[in-house]
């Protein structure tokens, strides 16, 4: 019996007609890791006592208690855990050992989860294709000349891979639908508030949201109820009731209405992937939907705002990254300016990658005395416009449905010299990020190459009931999560 | 050419908030631990933590708002500036740029023409930064990150201050004001009171600003005084010289008495100002404004008002008990049971006083209750010891707590009244004193004086100075 190859849900299965031990899951999916990870490299690193992990008490309590998953996940480099050398994967944080827990670490280690590793990731999450890593791209499992998307392409590249049973990523403009899109799985952004940041070194604050990649819409509903809920020590996590997800997955979609704007089809967009969205559709409609094409007039300024908001705050969240506490320290080889302000220039020239340094230099700009009104403010009041288109549309419909990207999985070096063709990636999901809603990526399809097509479900915030019933539904009737690469 | 100018002074207080923890993490907020101990992952801004705001900091804001006439914003946010130093962890300084807790206030003082109202322009919170220490061997520079978190209100003046004795008054009346509130403990040498100053000068009648220059680096209320009265001779100079004044900050230098400017290249910030998106922005409930309002200790002003109507007392005895609010206090508790106020004024403002400024003490650290000062008022009114003996009981009192009369019998300090032990004195007195007593004679009464002084003396103080006027005249007469 594959272990690895299994689902969360049917491992806890296992767990409770005893056929199967959390060390021995643990141990099948190490051994996946050490056979594959070489040639996926989803892994950053890999937690330093991994081969132990397993035996901590809470692993081997009783597993059929209500809330425990011994289930081995990967966590995104972004996430810091106790002890653990923590990196974004970024030059600038190397030697950085975080001295406490994120609260979505802490709640995986109380449930009784198997941390595995470190997924690799674009550096600071500045990207859509797992390229920008300190330490190299992460591989498609479907094809490994492409790449995973971005950016937690890691942790989408490990569950792809079965290097893990589930993973934790983290969403500023599709970081992990995108790539659970670009390599067949589940990827969940939940409401801006619903999972505490605490712990999530930050990227764009107003955006950021940690959320699950999994095997099946079943298992983002178990790691929802793991990770949801309020936390004091994040003041924008929301104190609403945390239902419990698996409720919400009822294969019935009738009477459920789905808007599909009409913006999703414009240019840019694959033919093969606007095929397998036109047959969703048609799917969906049989499976009792209404769906019906509808307008968000303001998304196509979506990316635009997002590059300027998200660009504002991570120039300001990169700040603290200056060689003197922690991390990575470049002393300087000869005095230019000053001790000070020449170890502050190096630190940050070594420390940082290339897109790292461009979003830098971006944010700084349009927060720059003159021209915050022209471009953080306006980007602002765009991002409140799209909000209330979909607060208009969420008022007739349950769900949007768009694709998740306009392409399949790219070839790794392909956009690297074109960062506008990258950030059109995520023209789809980045909405999602700018109105604080949940959204949810689902295979639907492969192109001819065999790579695997996502498509994306939006609901309005607090709903991702809905959307894991209209997902769960669809992946009921529906194949496509059951393919897995030929490794 | 003789020409007038008006100087313009705006005022910027920060005053750290003696709140239990920091302002966005549960560290406790004390000064003196060893370096670095007071902190955590959220004050140190390691990766991933993010503030959660203290709300007996938001409290004690509001109270300071209220206390300064001012408005207390309904709707408030947090903003971060961005700028790089060692000292500040996350690169950002939260604070508050645009809705700050308070705004449009103002403080009375005084000048020669009557009282005058200075705005108070606005009072926002924000966290205070670390403190770098460098190193003896100039090797190195460390840095304690202990103080980064204090709450901080930082309190801007309209610039409405027109001399630097103006500033100093303001500065003085402020800190009364913030010490009634008992909000921080306003002490300029632990740093958690401290002010900088923009001043500068324009032609009387001229309505447009001159430029100004901002001023840092003072550590007393009168540094804050000189270095204003340096640059406003300064700007004098420079612009009757035909130059113009340059818009810079400088940096007071004490010893010198002058001011310098600090190297240009470190004050070409641009801190990009915007709303920190880790605090949402909220609004404050009526509720809590209202509860908090409620909650004022009554200001110095309105205290010395009722002190001078209820008590009827000077304007200066009044003024004197009302610098300290726990004399105040006290001035109030002695009243209830002994209706002699002027007289219990009289040894607050004096005896006690000089007490508490020798031993550079507050009240609150003396043994003294209102039972025992109100006891040794008595003996004294009554003659039972002399005013002198007396000080010498409230000197023990302080140290010992005992009262009055445990005091006046343990050290023999009674004070003697009858003419048979007197006599004697005086007599000793009169014979040792020829000269004086042939002018007494002469009817230079007032010579009687001295000798009564040495009597007291010879009696160890312990003589009824009335008892012994009495008899010396009329022994002297009577010769």
């Amino acid at each position: 019996m594959k272990l690895h190859s299994l689902t969360a849900h049917q491992i806890i299965d296992l767990y409770r007609e005893k056929k199967t031990s959390p060390q021995e899951v643990f141990k099948d999916v190490l051994s996946r890791i050490n056979a594959l990870d070489s040639r996926v490299h989803a892994y950053a690193r890999l937690y330093r006592d991994a081969p132990t992990s397993c035996c901590h008490k809470t692993a081997v309590g009783v597993v059929s208690t209500q809330g425990n998953y011994p289930i081995p996940i990967a966590i995104k480099d972004n996430m810091c855990t106790q002890g653990e050398e923590i990196t974004c994967s970024s030059r600038i944080l190397k030697g950085f050992y975080s001295p406490y827990d994120a609260h979505v670490v802490k709640k995986i280690k109380q449930s009784g989860g198997m941390i595995l590793g470190f997924a690799n990731m674009d550096e600071f999450a500045f990207g859509s294709s797992t390229e920008n890593s300190c330490y190299g791209p992460t591989y498609n499992p479907w094809d490994l000349s492409r790449v995973p998307g971005g950016s937690s392409g890691g942790s989408a590249a490990s569950v792809a891979a079965d290097e893990a049973i589930w993973a934790l990523g983290s969403d500023t403009g599709g970081s992990i639908r995108q790539p659970a899109c670009f390599c067949g799985i589940v990827g969940l952004k939940p409401t801006y508030g619903r999972v505490s940041r605490y712990g999530l070194v930050a990227f764009a604050s107003s955006l950021d949201q940690i959320g699950p990649l999994t095997k099946d819409v079943t298992d983002s509903a178990l790691l929802m109820n793991i990770i949801a809920g309020y936390d004091e020590r994040d003041s924008t996590s929301v104190n609403e009731p945390v239902p419990d997800y698996t409720k919400a997955l009822v294969n019935d979609i009738h009477g459920i209405k789905v808007g599909v704007p009409q913006e999703a089809f414009g240019q840019g967009l694959d033919p093969q992937v606007r095929k397998a969205i036109e047959a969703t559709m048609n799917q969906l409609k049989k499976l009792g939907a209404n769906v019906k094409k509808i307008s968000l007039p303001h998304t196509p300024y979506a990316v635009a705002a997002y590059y300027i908001v998200a660009t504002a705050e991570a120039s300001s969240n990169l700040a603290r990254f200056d060689g003197v506490r922690y991390g990575w320290r470049q002393s300087p080889t000869d005095v230019r300016k000053n001790a000070l302000i020449d170890m502050y220039e190096e630190t940050r020239a070594k420390g940082f990658g290339d897109e790292a340094k461009r979003r830098i230099m971006l944010g700084t700009y349009v927060l720059s005395s003159g021209y915050y009104d022209a471009y953080y403010l306006r980007g602002q009041k765009v991002r409140t416009l799209i909000k209330q288109d979909l607060d208009n549309a969420f008022k007739d419909y349950d769900v949007i449905l768009t694709p998740t990207a306009p392409t399949t999985a790219f070839k790794i070096g392909e956009k690297t010299f074109d960062p506008l063709s990258m950030y059109l990636s995520d023209i789809y999901t980045i909405p999602a990020n700018l109105a604080g809603i949940p959204a949810i990526s689902i295979p639907c399809g492969f192109s001819a190459q065999g790579m695997p097509i996502g498509m994306q479900l939006m609901a309005k915030a607090f709903d991702e009931e809905m959307l894991l019933r209209v997902a769960f539904t669809y992946e009921q009737n529906t194949e496509w999560h059951t393919k897995k690469p030929n490794l | 050419m003789t020409q007038q100018f008006e100087t313009v002074i705006g005022l910027e207080v920060h005053l750290q908030l003696s709140t239990k923890a920091k302002i966005f993490c549960g560290c406790a907020n004390v000064f003196g631990s060893p370096p670095n101990t007071n902190v955590c992952p959220v004050c140190l801004g390691l990766p991933g933590t993010l503030p959660v705001l203290n709300n007996q900091a938001l409290l004690y804001a509001i109270k300071v708002g209220l206390a300064l006439n001012a408005e207390i914003n309904p709707f408030i946010k947090f903003d971060r500036k961005n700028y790089y130093y060692p000292d500040l962890p996350k690169g950002y300084q939260i604070s508050q740029y645009d809705l700050p807790v308070a705004k449009d206030g103002f403080v009375m003082i005084k000048n020669e023409q009557g009282p005058k109202r200075v705005g108070i322009k606005r009072a926002h919170l924000e966290e205070d930064a670390g403190k770098l220490m460098h190193d003896n061997t100039g090797n190195c520079s460390l840095v304690d990150y202990n103080r980064t978190g204090t709450p901080l209100i930082e309190i801007v003046t309209e610039p409405d201050l027109r001399s630097p004795q103006e500033a100093y008054d303001y500065l003085n009346i402020l800190k009364l004001i913030l010490q009634y509130l008992e909000v921080s403990d306003c002490d300029m040498e632990k740093g958690s009171l401290r002010c900088d100053a923009n001043v500068s000068i324009r032609p009387v009648g001229q309505k447009e600003f001159g430029t100004k220059t901002e001023l840092k680096n003072m550590n007393s209320f009168r540094s804050v005084k000189s270095a204003l009265e340096y640059e406003v001779g300064r700007h004098q100079q420079v612009i009757l010289s035909g130059g113009k004044i340059m818009q810079e900050t400088l940096l007071w230098d004490d010893e010198k008495g002058v001011t310098a400017g600090m190297r240009s290249k470190e004050q070409a910030h641009d801190y990009r100002y915007f709303p920190d998106p880790d605090l949402v922005p909220f609004t404050i409930d009526d509720k809590i404004i209202d509860q908090v309002r409620a909650e004022l200790p009554e200001l110095p002003q309105a205290k010395l008002e009722r002190l001078i109507k209820q008590y009827d007392l000077s304007e200066y005895d009044a003024g004197v008990l009302i610098m300290d609010k726990a004399v105040a206090y006290f001035f109030e508790q002695c009243c209830e049971k002994y209706h002699q106020p002027k007289k219990i004024a009289n040894w607050l403002n004096g005896a006690v006083l000089k007490e508490m400024n020798e031993r550079k003490t507050s009240l609150g650290n003396l043994k003294l209750t209102p039972a025992h000062l109100i006891e040794l008022i008595q003996a004294v009114e009554d003659g039972v010891v002399s005013n002198l003996a007396g000080k010498e009981v409230l000197t023990d009192m302080l140290d010992s707590g005992y009262s009055a009369g445990t005091i006046v019998s343990q050290k023999g300090l009674a004070q003697v009244s009858d003419d048979s032990s007197l006599m004697a004195i005086v007599e000793e007195i009169i014979h040792q004193n020829p000269t004086v007593v042939e002018q007494i004679k002469q009817g230079k009464p007032s010579a009687t004086g001295f000798l009564v002084g040495q009597a007291m003396k010879k009696s160890g103080g312990k003589a009824n100075p009335k008892k012994l006027n009495e008899l010396i005249t009329r022994r002297i007469s009577n010769a």
